[in-house]
């Protein structure tokens, strides 16, 4: 009946989630106070700010544990993906600093929406308990379906907005049907605790049946084939900025709720959700590695791509070992990098009529934005996996943990899928390098040519600098789980 | 006993036969009127099976506030509603076979449902003997789940930002009153006294 | 029928006999009332003239974002009631818990104040 709370200091583990809570709402009252003109640009600086020194205190601030009985964990792993979430969503704070006001998004309210949705992120990530999962993924969500329609005068950015929150509310039927079974079959909703009552005898198959529905409302949220279908519409409609929050923070986020909801909870099942990970891994790597080559869209291909990629990262899965989750928090970490790379780069292309859309647009800029060009480049590569950049040494992981676990099938269409998504990446670099020059950019903002430098840099000496350090911390955030 | 059976067997049978009309009458604000009909029957079935405070809950939110809402939404909605349900017969086939195989999946299930004795024994917060069901969920919510709680009042938050965010607009040259302003103003900033030349003008 | 049920036989009762009054007014016009119908007497009456339009006519948004706002605040009372039945067994932890809460919406409200959105332009 109580509360296991006795003090401000038992909150500890918790301080990166109070630390967000409490920023935004001084945030929003900053904003409302503050005059229009100078306050958006302050309060962009803060939140950026604010994103950054919860990331520090994430990985430096060492308390871990379980709080508000059971609700809540902080451990190794969610240390590790709170990282990456808070600087995926800082970064593309970063990158609407001087693009936002071209895209309608320059009010006091999308840095907070933003900070908003990052603290559901780590509520998710946090989540020890099936209702703290929902509430999390529901402060999440909700923030992402206000930030996608924010633009609400563009006809294109509030049908986007209409069919992620259709779609979302959908998968969100769904993952409480799912949870509300597992509940009624175990009569737990903490996490360890299901695992406690299935480890007891045969599962039934109103369990599978909640297993099911639950995972299928994660794979919407992580948008794996087959609920991928909102994607590409949602990330060509939004704007560019929103697009790269969406591509990087909110995926890494729900891939961890999903990592931890299958080996938390379903580990002694595991040959259930194995089966369904496997397929769904598949058809989002070949999916999207045939749907992209048609693509003209420049946001749409990155739409699939992204949908590919995340069917790298669960045949990692798959695995259902150790160094299988090793190799998925590896491939977040690197596939975050290179997402705020190229929209940086994306951003960075500006015509006097606005921002690139189509392929074509690219065409020459190796010749009059070489910076750009080998930016993009770089990145196309990675995301191909070409060693020795990062994006070679993203796949080897979960690729060694499928083979490690006897998955040579699923290894085998991988790296499949890999060659031939490696077709439409190369398009992309031919028509930058061979292709004439048909538009005139303007002057890119300095911040972005930071950051594309930074991402390049990463990308291209991973192995020699962070891939080490990378590798380890990702292996303590995996073996917390175990 | 018997009469709560057949109270259960009342309040479900109209709950199905509004959800059918909510989506098979022609005039949307029919559809709002059996949609408000299933929540009562859904809030009499919560009251049977002891749950009074989400019963009322029920009738309090949804009935007296969501619907409200969805009535705007209905109002603020300028289709031709008779048009757009003519669509309507042509996916109904389609319709009945999605739901056809989720009604097999549910009987499926629903023929494996053993809910197993010790799955209702082992409830996380221990029921008492006596005590009326809001007394029970406040003495859990407010300790025990202090957590979701609070993250409850940060997502209603963010329902206000979204709605005014996504909504609000001003016109632009709406005069409003300022009282400040108005009790504020001196005479000096009103009247001036000129003292005019005769023959000369301002 | 259990205790909780008993309690609520006045409100079925009250709801039976409003049901059959209402029903009784409703149908007895039906039976005993003269009908003699004719084209001019059952068609619309606007002021001698034939009804310019629809008698549905398009709300305005505003209204939607009231509504909603209502809901919100709606929701929040909805959460003081079990408080305040709890209040003496959660004690202080339940009271600040209570408190945060309704700081959150408060900070939610003071915004909405300053946005201008309790105006109606």
């Amino acid at each position: 009946m109580s509360s296991d709370l006795t003090s401000f200091v038992a909150l500890a583990p918790a301080y990166p989630e109070l630390l967000l809570a409490i920023g935004a709402i001084i945030l929003l009252m900053m904003g409302v106070f503050s005059n229009e003109k100078t306050g958006n640009t302050m309060i962009v600086g803060v939140a950026i700010g604010l994103l950054a020194v919860t990331a520090v205190l994430v990985a430096i601030h060492p308390a871990e544990g379980v709080l508000f009985n059971g609700a809540f964990i902080q451990d190794g792993f969610a240390r590790f993906m709170k990282v990456l979430v808070l600087t995926g969503s800082a970064f593309a704070l970063v990158l609407s600093v001087s693009t936002a006001s071209d895209h309608n998004l320059n009010k006091f309210e999308y840095p907070v929406l933003v900070i908003l949705a990052s603290l559901g992120m780590l509520m998710m990530i946090s989540a020890n308990d099936l209702i703290s999962l929902y509430i999390g993924l529901e402060l999440q969500s909700l923030s992402l379906y206000v930030i996608a329609a924010f633009k609400r005068d563009s006809g294109r950015a509030t049908e986007a907005g209409l069919k992620y929150f259709v779609l979302g509310a959908l998968s969100s039927g769904m993952l409480l049907y799912g949870a509300s079974m597992v509940y009624g079959f175990t009569g737990q909703t903490q996490l360890d605790e299901i695992a406690k009552v299935i480890s007891l005898g045969e599962p039934s198959l109103g369990l599978i049946v909640g297993l099911v529905f639950l995972l299928a409302g994660l794979a919407f949220k992580i948008s794996a084939v087959p609920f991928h279908m909102w994607t590409p519409d949602v990330y060509e409609g939004v704007p560019t900025p929103v697009t790269a929050f969406f591509a990087s923070a909110p995926k890494v986020a729900a891939m961890a709720l999903f990592i931890r909801v299958v080996f938390d909870t379903f580990e002694p099942i595991a040959k259930d959700w194995q089966q369904i990970v496997i397929f769904v891994s598949i058809a989002s790597m070949v999916l999207a590695a045939f749907a992209a080559i048609g693509q003209k869209k420049l946001k749409r291909l990155i739409a699939y791509s992204s949908i590919g990629h995340v069917g790298f990262a669960l045949v990692g899965l798959s695995a259902g070992s150790q160094t299988g989750v090793e190799g998925v928090s590896i491939y977040m970490a690197i596939y975050l990098t290179m997402t705020i790379g190229l929209f940086a780069c994306i951003l960075a292309l500006r015509t006097d009529q606005g921002y690139v859309e189509d392929i074509s647009d690219l065409a020459g800029i190796a010749q009059t934005r070489p910076f750009i060009a080998s930016g993009i480049a770089i990145i196309m590569f990675s995301l191909i996996g070409l060693p020795p950049l990062a994006g070679f040494f993203a796949k080897w992981e979960v690729f060694l943990a499928a083979v490690e676990a006897q998955l040579f099938v699923l290894a085998v269409i991988g790296v499949l899928a890999s060659a031939i998504s490696a077709f439409y990446y190369l398009r992309v670099v031919r028509t930058m390098f061979f292709d004439e020059p048909n538009h005139q950019f303007i002057k890119t903002p300095n911040e972005l040519n930071v950051v594309i430098a930074l991402t390049a840099a990463l990308i291209v000496t991973y192995g020699l600098t962070v891939g080490g350090f990378l590798k380890d911390v990702a292996g303590i955030a995996a073996g917390s789980l175990f | 006993m018997t009469l709560e059976i057949a109270f259960f067997y009342l309040f479900a049978a109209t709950a199905i036969l509004s959800a059918v009309m909510v989506i098979s009458s022609r005039n949307p604000v029919h559809s709002v009127m059996f949609l408000i009909l299933a929540f009562v029957n859904g809030a009499g079935i919560f009251m049977l099976a002891g749950a009074e405070f989400l019963a009322l809950l029920l009738i309090v939110v949804y009935v007296g506030a969501v619907m409200v809402l969805f009535l705007f939404v209905v109002m603020m909605l300028d289709v031709d509603f008779a048009q757009l349900r003519q669509g309507f017969l042509q996916y109904a086939p389609l319709g009945a076979m999605v739901g056809g195989i989720l009604l097999i999946e549910l009987i499926m299930v629903a023929g494996s449902f053993l809910v197993a004795p010790e799955v209702a024994g082992s409830s996380v917060v221990p029921f008492v003997e006596g005590m009326s069901n809001t007394e029970a969920l406040g003495n859990v919510l407010y300790t025990r789940y202090v957590y979701l709680f609070e993250a409850a009042g940060l997502i209603l938050l963010v329902a206000m930002i979204g709605a005014i965010v996504l909504t609000l607009r001003h016109k632009p040259h709406a005069k409003r009153q300022d009282i400040a302003a108005q009790v504020g103003r001196k005479r000096e900033d009103a009247v001036e006294v000129v003292s005019v030349e005769s023959g000369k003008g301002i | 029928m259990n205790e909780l049920l008993l309690n609520y036989l006045p409100v079925i009762i009250f709801i039976g006999l409003s049901a059959v009054i209402g029903l009784a007014l409703l149908v007895a016009p039906f039976l005993i009332a003269v009908k003699n119908p004719d084209p001019e007497k059952v068609s619309a009456y606007e002021c001698g003239f034939d009804a310019f339009d629809d008698a549905r006519m398009k709300f305005d948004v505003r209204f939607y974002l009231v509504a909603i706002l209502f809901i919100i605040f709606d929701l929040e009372v909805a959460f003081l009631f079990p408080w305040a039945v709890a209040f003496k067994s959660v004690g202080w932890f339940g009271f600040w818990a209570m408190m945060v809460f309704l700081g959150v919406l408060t900070i939610g409200f003071i915004y909405e104040w300053r946005k201008g959105a309790l105006e109606w332009d």
